[in-house]
């Protein structure tokens, strides 16, 4: 395949040892592009100045401060909920990127776990009473317990063979949520009730607002810890070569599966968030389009960029919202702004932009 | 008995629209390792193309070559300013790359041309033959037709032609195609163009029985896609026995189990296949190179 950055075996042999002491400086990590740790970056951290600039504490904040401070440049409601969306989106993103970014495995079919997700919360809680928390962790249960049993199989598969299996699934998940009507409500969706936590009931947009953010957060600084993580560096070594990966003593198999189902799951209880948050939900969550969104937000923030999907999550969310107000030629803007940005910036905004930055500071 | 005839003759029919469009996705992963997401925006331009050419006055053998050049002009258009610039990006690039196009037409096409679902008339009249009790719709006979003389016709092109040859050379090896004196852009400017060609065909030939609309192309691209994959990617052979297959499939399925899955069902035998044949019906077996 020659998609995939080449690595040499010393690289790998450096990326699998395990304690290298390796934190990457600061914006090489905001930016890594799946290189392993660079063997420039690798310095043991001697300053809090260093800690604080790190991606996985400063980036974590500075997240946490945007967050904090966005809602006072929020002026009503609508804007509240394409923020709510923005997060729950990025929440996929970001666990969708371990799997496509990482470990270099595609899914064009993830928006079927963020549906089903959805449609767990939504149908335990409406048909069978189940407490609304109960209801998102069977289903994200669900959801891992399916995404461990398509992926041995499935994972087996390489390059566009892949794509269709995911893509596949995606469709069969969608087609099941559309015809089982006296469950799912079919094509007209369903509603869902309020999430009730103990005595309280979360309603409005501003309440999800600060849910889907703080949840964000969490799944941002989760998903940097598991990339430099033990798995995270096994995750970059069979990115690298399959085969050299195994020879290095990897256990290629045991680490695609569970990044496979730990981004489904991540994408099972943005949909449970998602349902409760819009008190609806419709088999076009679950749709080939919708899958294919996910996946056009990791690669245009960037592959293997944490915050990339962050920022790919924002600028699509946000994106036809802002080109609703020229209506009609939303679609043609779309499609013309993802042609450009994928030309001009093959390696999706975040690292082509950290990487003009360092060039710049020096 | 009857009623088997039936669905085999339509699952013929809609399997030789899937091999069509997926000989499109074929021919393009051959020269270029890109799936083309667009390939089913190909597909709904011919058609809508059709349509609108016959509506502003032209007959239908006019209209049906014309609509047929400016779909190829199309494809053209995307390799050279969508694929071509992204030469060097990695192949998930350049699939979201053929998104953004495929998003990009059909949007156009929604501003100019409006929502609405359009019908061709048949091209040799709407009376269905009967055969052995099946009715087989006369367009059916146009379609496995058209898919005959082009395989016929891509057979001869592939093997008798510098041209084909060249293309056929670049997609077994494309650095020694190059260093044979190949020009490979060229090679992918053609493989765009014949793709688009066969796409639009696909379409202007399944308007007079499903009917054309601004966002048909996106089932029947992924179902191209899956009759590509299913008789193995990039072998012409395979998507033309990927596509009839998955069309009978179909029909059996939506005949005899339930219509409301038959989409599904489709996707299920892939999924099974796959499980057991990672590299398709036909596909050639991979092994990784370190």
């Amino acid at each position: 395949m020659g998609d995939r950055a080449q690595k040499s075996p010393f690289n790998l042999s450096v990326a699998g040892k395990g304690h290298g002491g390796s934190k990457d400086a600061p914006l090489a990590s905001f930016a890594s592009t799946g290189e392993g740790p660079g063997q420039d970056d690798i310095r043991p951290v001697r300053t809090v100045g260093a800690w604080l600039f790190s991606a996985r504490t400063g980036g974590v904040l500075l997240l946490a401060a945007i967050v904090a401070i966005l809602p006072l440049f929020l002026p009503n409601n609508f804007y509240f909920d394409v923020a709510i969306k923005t997060a729950l989106h990025a929440i996929v993103c970001v666990g969708l990127n371990l799997l496509i970014g990482y470990a270099g495995q595609i899914s064009l079919g993830h928006a079927g776990f963020f549906a089903l997700g959805g449609y767990a919360s939504a149908i335990l809680t409406a048909r069978f009473g189940w407490p609304g928390l109960v209801a998102m962790l069977a289903g994200a249960v669900g959801v891992g317990v399916l995404a461990f049993l398509v992926a041995r199989p499935i994972l087996r598969l390489k390059g566009h063979y892949l794509a269709m299996a995911t893509l596949g699934l995606g469709i069969i998940i969608s087609i099941i949520i559309n015809r089982e009507i006296p469950l799912t409500g079919g094509p007209d969706g369903m509603s869902v009730p309020a999430l009730w936590v103990g005595p309280w009931r979360l309603t409005g947009a501003v309440t999800w607002y600060w849910i889907s953010g703080i949840v964000l957060v969490l799944a941002v600084w989760l998903a940097l810890n598991l990339v430099e993580s033990p798995m995270g560096r096994a995750l970059r070594a069979l990115h690298g070569s399959e085969v050299a990966a195994e020879t290095t003593g990897i256990d290629v198999t045991r680490y695609k599966v569970l990044v496979f189902v730990v981004s489904a799951v991540f994408a099972s209880i943005a949909g449970s968030l998602f349902a409760h948050a819009e008190r609806f939900v419709t088999p076009v969550e679950a749709g080939f389009l919708r899958s294919i969104e996910f996946v056009t937000m990791v690669v245009l923030g960037g592959m293997a960029s944490i915050f990339g999907s962050v920022v790919g999550a924002a600028i699509l969310t946000a994106l036809p919202q802002v080109l609703a107000a020229v209506h009609d030629f939303k679609h043609l803007a779309l499609g013309a702004i993802l042609i450009a940005v994928m030309i001009f910036m093959p390696k999706g905004l975040v690292p082509t932009l950290a990487a003009l930055w360092r060039r710049r500071v020096g | 008995m009857a009623e088997f005839l039936q669905f085999l003759l339509s699952g013929i029919t809609v399997g030789a629209i899937y091999a069509l469009v997926g000989l499109g996705f074929s021919i393009i992963y051959n020269a270029s390792h890109v799936i083309n997401f667009a390939q089913g925006e190909f597909v709904m331009l011919g058609g809508m193309g059709t349509v609108f050419l016959m509506a502003a006055g032209l007959p239908l053998f006019v209209a049906v070559p014309l609509a047929v050049c400016i779909v190829v002009a199309v494809g053209l258009i995307l390799e050279k300013f969508a694929v071509e610039p992204a030469r060097d990006a990695t192949v998930v690039t350049l699939i979201i790359i053929t998104i953004g196009a495929s998003i990009f037409i059909r949007g156009a096409v929604e501003v100019t041309l409006g929502k609405d679902f359009h019908r061709l008339p048949g091209f040799s009249g709407d009376a269905p033959i009967m055969i052995g009790g099946a009715a087989l719709q006369q367009q059916s006979l146009w379609i496995i037709g058209a898919l005959v003389v082009v395989v016929a016709g891509l057979k001869w092109f592939f093997e008798h032609t510098r041209l084909g040859k060249a293309v056929l050379a670049t997609s077994h090896n494309r650095i020694a195609a190059q260093l044979v004196g190949i020009e490979v852009r060229t090679i992918l400017l053609v493989s765009f163009g014949l793709a688009a060609g066969l796409g639009a065909l696909a379409g202007i030939l399944t308007a007079p029985i499903t009917l054309t609309k601004y966002d048909i192309g996106i089932m029947l691209g992924l179902k191209g896609f899956a009759a590509a994959i299913l008789g193995g990617l990039g072998s012409s052979f395979g998507a033309v026995a990927g596509g009839i297959v998955l069309g009978v499939i179909e029909a059996m399925a939506a005949g005899y189990v339930s219509s409301a899955y038959k989409d599904a069902v489709a996707f299920v035998i892939i999924l099974g296949v796959l499980f057991f044949m990672p590299s398709g019906l036909f596909g050639a077996k991979g092994a990784e190179r370190v």
